[in-house]
């Protein structure tokens, strides 16, 4: 090709200029799209054939299907960027009059209260299976979620290993609850582990942030993913204390005894899913709105104001660091509630829940919620965990109006959770419910406003 | 950080006194036996040709450098009483809370934000509200908070942005990035404002507001300023003493009128005259 094309005057610039072309590149990554859903749609691979599996794949109809999909996609995305300016334009006025309605304290409360009403009636309206779904996927990760969002979206912190403090407040709750075969000096209900749990999460966030976040945030990512797997391999590996790969068994449920002069009542949560439902769901709001308030106060600033640019921070006087730590530390802490609530649910645990994919599919539920937007971690963690369980639970069945089985696999649900994420990062960087900031900072990175500085690159002291 | 409250203003000692300050970055000498002393009362200039070390002696005031030999101290007054405390080693944001305050040569607003936010994020620089405080919005928050927001648009108003509080930081007029960065500044009750070429990229009325501005800052707000300018006009209409630094020295100290007379800082800018057409 390059002979041929050479030989005549301009060829290569000439193909070069088609490629330059937007559409026309736009259309060669979709169609490369609708060969790679041919690959991943397409057969099991043979054992012995390693070319089975593709060479199938890509062999007929199938192909064809696929590529035809890429192609519907590629016209849909032009007509989207197309449209965009104009329906932009017809929509200008009813959006403003949408903002300004929210802009409005009545209007945002009202919206907040129905959606609380919702979730206060929504495991009224599903079996038991979903209301599992709801307490042991969906609310105990929407907490994880909350939790991370304060580290990655707050202070713009990357850390890989958040599960470990998960890890570590169930484990709390284990030991205090006398399952382990380490022996507390009490025993206690695991409502009243949750002081321990936070507090001992939150000094292993200490002791893991103090050094590593004085340096650069690359860092961070590789020390916190580390400790994951250190955690994990402790959990599997100290035997006599955490009992190894079988984990502890038999941890009480939450419950409240007042004491005899107080009438001796007794309340205790069960095994049923419904009344943890309820108590997630009062811990959720609570720190939802508690994280809001953190969000719109000196501190939350005081990280906006780092993650956008740590030079101007430091005159403007925040220490860096200690900020930092502080949303390292209350990362954890909240990571560490949630394992107490998640090991009193379950009443076991074992290391197979505190992996470094638990880590990552948290991450997942932040970034797709919306960095930054704690209502969007929360919309996140239900939307991804309700997919997931929905992909489970009716794999080989066929779905409803269309008669057909799901053509997805269970194993490769991580695989399309990936793909999700990587359209998001085209098509929404900024999540399905953005933070406004966050929003913003994307689109000014967008046009170059901001970012790359002469000054940025050698803080700190110059060569001796 | 030595310590020994005196009156300052009886003895009239310096507010800040660079002693000897070397830094070198590899085997570029950025800054070369650099001594300087600015006075209370007093707006003093740096100039010099482009890559004469100005921005570094910035750097070195207010932390984000630490020079290799020399020594820096600044007189800080609180609740009446001064202190002197050595500048060399101490972490940036100390230095800002001891009361410097800076600009940047190349501005660097926090993009995202409205102005006013820009403003409070400064202002919150000797506040307390720590996260527990922040989340339960104790007594003492919410003081801080109705304390900050008036200062906020006290200072706002001070720089002539009142009206544009609520606009996102990024879409001001350069001159008005330039003075809210100012106003960000002060937020943190700064005792000297170190001003890195405040007017680079304004229009001329917008330089002649600036010029106003800076006296202001000093008799309306008694902050000292320190200015680093290539605009003579501005230097000559707000100045009392200028310092000349080129190749990293100080190649003349003087009243702006004698400076520009003086055959080094002619030399010096002669030198360079194709790069440096702005001052002369
Ligand atoms: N971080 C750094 N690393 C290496 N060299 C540096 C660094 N900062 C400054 N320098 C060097 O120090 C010298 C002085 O730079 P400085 O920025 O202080 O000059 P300036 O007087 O502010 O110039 P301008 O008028 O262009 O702003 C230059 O030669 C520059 O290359
Ligand atoms: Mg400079």
């Amino acid at each position: 090709m390059t002979v041929s094309e050479a030989a005549r005057p301009g060829g290569p610039t000439r193909t070069r200029e088609l490629l330059q072309h937007r559409e026309l590149r736009r259309l060669l990554g979709w169609l490369g799209g609708g060969v790679l859903l041919a690959v991943m749609t397409g057969p099991q691979g043979v054992i012995g054939q390693p070319t089975y599996a593709i060479s199938h794949a890509l062999r007929g109809g199938h192909l064809v299907t696929c590529l035809v999909v890429g192609v519907v996609m590629w016209g849909l995305s032009v007509g989207w960027s197309h449209g965009r300016e104009s329906v932009h334009a017809g929509l200008a006025e009813p959006r403003a009059q949408l903002r300004t309605a929210w802009e409005q304290p009545a209007v945002r409360r009202g919206f907040y209260l129905v959606l609380l009403a919702l979730a206060i009636f929504l495991p009224r309206l599903t079996g038991q299976f979903w209301q599992g779904v709801l307490v042991e996927q969906i609310g105990i990760y929407a907490l994880l979620a909350l939790g991370l969002n304060i580290v990655v979206g707050f202070a713009g912190l990357l850390d890989l290993g958040y599960v470990a403090f998960y890890a570590i407040g169930a484990y709390t709750t284990a030991y205090f609850t006398d399952t382990l075969p380490v022996h507390p000096p009490f025993t206690i209900n695991p409502f009243l582990v949750i002081p321990f749990a936070v507090l001992a999460a939150m000094l292993a966030g200490l002791i893991l942030g103090a050094p590593t976040l004085r340096l650069r945030g690359d860092y961070l990512a590789i020390v916190t993913l580390g400790f994951g797997e250190i955690i994990t391999i402790l959990a599997v590996n100290l035997d006599s204390i955490t009992n190894g790969s079988r984990g502890a068994f038999g941890i009480p449920s939450f419950s409240i005894r007042l004491p005899s002069w107080l009438g001796g009542w007794h309340y205790e949560w069960g095994l049923s899913s419904l009344p943890y439902y309820y108590l997630l769901l009062g811990f959720t709001v609570t720190i939802l709105v508690l994280f809001h308030l953190l969000e719109n106060s000196r501190v939350g600033r005081a990280w906006v104001a780092i993650r956008e640019d740590e030079v101007a921070a430091q005159a403007c006087g925040i220490p860096p660091v200690k900020y930092k730590l502080m949303a390292f530390a209350i990362g954890a802490s909240t990571s560490g509630f949630a394992g107490v609530l998640y090991a009193s649910k379950i009443s076991f645990i074992n290391p197979s829940s505190f992996t470094v994919s638990a880590s990552i599919l948290i991450l997942v539920l932040v970034i797709f919620g919306g960095m930054g937007s704690l209502f969007g971690s929360v919309v996140g963690a239900a939307v991804v965990q309700w997919f997931f369980k929905y992909v489970q639970k009716n794999n080989g069945a066929p779905i409803p109006l269309i008669h057909k089985k799901l053509p997805i696999d269970v194993q490769d649900l991580y695989m399309y959770v990936g793909a999700l994420l990587i359209l998001m990062m085209i098509f929404r960087p900024q999540g399905i419910v953005p933070s406004r900031r966050r929003a913003r900072e994307i689109s000014m990175a967008e046009h170059g406003i901001g970012g790359a500085d002469a000054m940025a690159a050698p803080v700190g002291s110059p060569t001796p | 950080m030595s310590a020994q409250p005196t009156e300052a203003a009886a003895t009239g000692r310096p507010l800040v006194v660079v002693d000897g300050v070397t830094l070198r970055f590899g085997g570029v000498v950025s800054l070369d036996d650099v001594s300087l002393e600015q006075h209370p009362g007093e707006i003093l200039s740096v100039i010099g040709p482009n890559g004469a070390g100005k921005t570094s002696l910035f750097n070195c005031l207010t932390g984000v450098y630490t020079p290799q030999q020399g020594g820096i101290t600044f007189a800080s007054t609180r609740d009446g009483a001064t202190r002197e405390h050595s500048l060399v080693g101490m972490k940036p944001h100390d230095i800002t809370r001891l009361g410097i305050a800076r600009t940047f040569q190349n501005i660097r607003l926090f993009n995202a934000l409205t102005a006013f936010e820009n403003v409070k994020i400064g202002v919150e620089a000797h506040q307390r509200t720590g996260p527990v405080g922040a989340m339960l919005r104790l007594p003492r928050t919410r003081r801080e908070e109705r304390e900050g927001d008036a200062r906020t648009l006290e200072l706002l108003d001070f720089v002539g942005l009142r009206s544009r509080a609520n606009e996102v930081s990024a879409s001001l007029p350069y001159g008005g990035q330039r003075r809210l960065e100012i106003a960000r500044a002060l937020g943190t009750s700064p005792q000297l404002l170190l001003l890195d070429e405040p007017a680079a990229g304004t229009t001329g009325a917008e330089k002649i507001e600036l010029a106003e501005l800076i006296r202001r800052i000093r008799t309306e707000m008694g902050v000292m300023v320190l200015l680093i300018e290539h605009d003579m006009r501005l230097v000559m209409s707000v100045t009392d003493r200028v310092v000349v630094l080129n190749f990293g020295r100080v190649i003349a100290a003087g009243s702006p009128a004698d400076v520009q007379r003086d055959p080094a800082v002619i030399e010096a800018y002669l030198g360079t005259a194709g790069t440096e057409g702005e001052a002369r």
